[in-house]
């Protein structure tokens, strides 16, 4: 079920100057903006002012909508933000290719994810947003277009403000569109899974994995009703037998092991726990030797866990705001966002000073008078 | 000139120049290809090279600690042989860390491993007004700007790194290289195309022409023919399994591709071999002609031939030598333009031609730089790129950071600007509020 916000003024303009117009106008008449595509994460962020957020205008993406350009022997592509990323990888995979961002995937556009820098299992191989965007034209309050970076997938000319967009939750003007760079499908996966009832057995075996002489395309690990596993997908020519040694490795490390030529439910049901239903998802940009802290507070708050096991990022899945809270303290100081606002809870928790009043000045130099999504970030 | 020893130092010294109003530069080794470490008039140079200390080797979190005149290399030797740092410019035996941030550098695997910004988590940075913030960390995805993602490549505009948190990864298990030996360039070419669209991406793949070959040849002695048009550098990288099931396929599509020799290191000697006589291209230039111009450009791969065939026109017309050494899995081109500053005006000549070549490029969708900066050498070209609100939006991030630019002006952008103050929220004109006017 979505969540939706109720804004009073909605726009959906058609090209990119009607979108910096409609921001413009909007900030001459002294509103503040929300921009929106999919609607999928729309609650994300800090706390919101509810009346604010009523008087708000919103505006959508999703009348720029098309994909510009799909260089194939050159791996990289031209979208604009309003495209869904379904329908973009529908096109890359027509000819063999993909962006490898994988979030999990419910009508999300290319500009929410960005902005929201969310990710899936593929990260563990080909990063994030921020890796994988070379270049991004944006739209600023005061109307200017202007644009970064470039079209190939390397590139040095000029700050790298998608970097900046990227995450930015559109505190600092509106994704317009976007250059990314593309990946070959890996011809075949198979997965090699490892399962242990005891934290510290699996964190080990995870951890194992991340500093082993692999090439993954995925290494995750998961938490969920007192049972724990790592899960390692190799692709290409040789995955078979990658996956074969995997396993051995796995079962090396005390765990039960198994090898999964279907695995694509398996990786779907990764990235379908990095959302809820009902339950609060608290992301912990946390340290790979916290694995075993973060599993054993999963198992004591019977919460679900998934994430990359090789960049201690997860997502831990509760039932209570008291659990968020404790699985903050433990992790501390580890950033543990809450991202769906539920449970009235701080959405960032504790954040450097001194690295938060630099982006605010930054911040004020894109949007000086606080007319972008104020207050998400 | 100043020589701190530590954080501290560095932001005493920057500390004193924001009271004094006076310019600085931070300096790694000096290693820098586009003039982004000059001194500037009237300016203080802040080099960093006595700041050595690798503060933390922490392998299970893949993590790295240094402070920034800490050389490349030595982040790959605290770290080996399990691990290892990606990023590899071809300096990287001398160049700083800390250069490295400033020029968001890559090398000859970053077409399948990424650049410096792909790995570098957290920085301790002295901001122009001699404060010092603390961005990122040790993890990744942290709430907030990806401030340290807006610093790294910012060319020491923005502030000076004195602490780097960086990322290591394991090492490959295999490590398979090829030379292989075309007519042409094109030919080579070809092959890569085909290579990539195979889905295979090698942990390198370099591309030297016969000007190049020639030259490298009398450095290293490795035995190259020297009538040969290109030669091909493959890196195959990764698992045993993987490396071995793609190698042969690679060998067979030089030879379908028209190589009629090709080399593969039967051992890390000869693998060393092929990389020395690669990496000594540039430097051996001189064998050819007493001076060169390189140039950075970058194009999309599928439009190498098209751009290398103008290239040759270029020289022909403007009587002079031009050489090419470059990344070709990333389409990150090295023309060396090759003259004698003895001859008059032959260096202006050549200077027009790096920058009718920089044009092509750009003309093409590429960009003036790949991975050596902007600095002085290149901000002219600028504006063939970026248009004059591109330019004023960078120049929003530059005076977050350093509002009085202080923090090495008259670097990147084309023409000097100032910061403002920050305008408040906007309000109506008198004239507009009467409907009179309006706003454009």
């Amino acid at each position: 079920m979505k969540r939706q916000l109720q804004h009073q003024h909605q726009l959906a303009p058609g090209d990119a100057d009607e979108f910096a117009a409609a921001l413009r106008d909007a900030a001459q008449a002294g509103k503040t903006v929300r921009f929106v595509g999919g609607g999928t994460k729309v609650l994300w962020g800090g706390q919101r002012d509810a009346d604010a957020e009523a008087d708000a205008v919103e505006i959508s993406t999703l009348g720029l909508n098309e994909i510009r350009e799909h260089n194939v022997g050159d791996l990289t592509a031209v979208l604009d933000a309003g495209v869904r990323l379904a329908d973009a990888q529908a096109a890359f995979g027509a000819e063999g290719q993909m962006l490898a961002l994988d979030p999990p995937d419910d009508g999300a556009t290319i500009g929410g994810m960005i902005a929201t820098a969310d990710s899936g299992p593929l990260r563990h191989r080909y990063g994030s947003v921020r890796d994988l965007v070379v270049g991004m034209t944006v739209a600023l309050s005061d109307g200017t277009i202007a644009k970064s970076g470039g079209k190939v997938i390397k590139n040095v000319a000029g700050y790298d403000l998608a970097k900046l967009f990227a995450g930015a939750y559109g505190t600092l003007g509106a994704i317009l569109q976007v250059a990314v760079r593309l990946h070959p499908l890996a011809p075949a996966t198979v997965t090699a899974v490892g399962r242990g009832e005891d934290p510290r057995a699996v964190a080990a075996a995870a951890s194992a994995l991340s500093h082993a002489r692999l090439e993954l395309e995925c290494l995750d690990i998961r938490w969920e009703d007192g049972t724990g596993a790592v899960l390692a997908r190799s692709g290409g020519a040789a995955a078979a037998e990658a996956a074969e040694h995997v396993s051995e490795l796995l079962a090396a490390e005390g765990l039960e092991a198994s090898v999964e030529d279907e695995d694509g439910a398996l990786w779907d049901a990764q990235r379908d726990a990095q959302r809820s239903e009902d339950g609060i998802v608290v992301r912990v940009s946390g340290l790979q030797d916290q694995t075993a802290l973060l599993l054993e507070q999963a198992r004591e708050l019977d919460a679900r866990v998934v994430g990359r096991a090789a960049f201690g990022l997860s997502w831990v899945t509760v039932t209570e705001p008291g659990y968020a809270e404790r699985v903050r303290e433990a992790l501390s100081p580890s950033p543990c966002a809450v991202l769906d606002g539920r449970g009235d809870l701080d959405a960032w928790g504790p954040r450097d000073p001194g690295a938060l009043a630099l982006a605010e000045r930054v911040r004020e130099r894109f949007d000086p008078a606080g007319v972008c999504a104020p207050g998400l970030i | 000139m100043a020589l701190p020893a530590t954080a501290e130092q560095v932001q005493a010294c920057v500390k004193a120049c924001y009271e004094h109003g006076a310019p600085w530069v931070a300096r790694g080794s000096g290693s820098g290809l586009s003039g982004g470490a000059m001194p500037v008039e009237d300016g203080v140079v802040i080099a960093v090279s006595r700041m050595r200390r690798i503060l933390d080797i922490d392998l299970p979190n893949q993590r790295v600690v240094v402070e920034p005149g800490v050389t490349n290399i030595a982040v790959s030797e605290a770290v080996g042989p399990g691990h290892f740092y990606p990023p590899d410019p071809s300096s990287q035996i001398v160049c700083s860390i800390g250069g490295n941030v400033a020029e968001n550098s890559g090398g000859a695997h970053c077409f399948k491993y990424g650049f410096t910004t792909n790995y570098v988590t957290g920085l301790e940075v002295v901001l122009p007004d001699g404060q010092m913030v603390s961005l990122g960390g040790k993890g990744v995805d942290t709430p907030g700007l990806d401030l340290v993602g807006a610093f790294v490549g910012s060319e020491g505009t923005l502030g000076v790194a004195t602490k780097i948190t960086l990322r290591v990864v394991p090492s490959p298990e295999a490590v398979r290289t090829l030379v292989a030996f075309f007519d042409s360039t094109y030919e080579a070419g070809e092959v890569v195309s085909a290579m990539v669209s195979e889905g295979i991406v090698p942990g390198a793949i370099e591309m030297m022409d016969n000007l190049s070959i020639r030259a490298a040849e009398g450095a290293t002695n490795a035995g190259y023919p020297q009538d040969a048009g290109a030669a091909l550098v493959i890196e195959l990288d990764g698992s045993e399994h993987e490396c071995e099931a793609r190698f042969d396929a690679v060998v067979s599509m030089c030879e379908d591709g028209g190589s009629w020799q090709v080399r593969v290191a039967q051992d890390e000697e000869e693998r060393a071999l092929i990389w020395k006589t690669r990496k000594a291209a540039f430097a051996a230039m001189g064998r050819i002609a007493p001076n060169y111009y390189v140039q950075d450009s970058v194009i999309p791969r599928t439009r190498m031939a098209a751009v290398l065939r103008r290239i040759e026109e270029l020289g022909e017309e403007y009587d002079l030598q031009v050489a090419n050494v470059f990344h070709a899995g990333d389409g990150n081109l090295h023309p060396l333009v090759c003259y004698d500053g003895s001859v008059e005006g032959e260096p202006e000549r050549a200077e027009e031609l790096a920058g009718m070549i920089v044009k092509a490029c750009v003309d093409e969708g590429g960009s003036i730089t790949g991975e050596h900066g902007v600095g002085v050498d290149k901000k002219r070209y600028m504006p063939s790129m970026f248009g004059e609100d591109d330019l004023a939006t960078f120049q929003r991030l530059r005076c977050a950071f350093d509002p009085d630019g202080l923090a090495n002006p008259g670097k990147v952008m084309p023409t000097p600007r100032l910061c403002g103050e920050v305008p408040g929220p906007y309000r109506k004109h008198p004239l507009e509020e009467a409907g009179i006017a309006e706003r454009m």
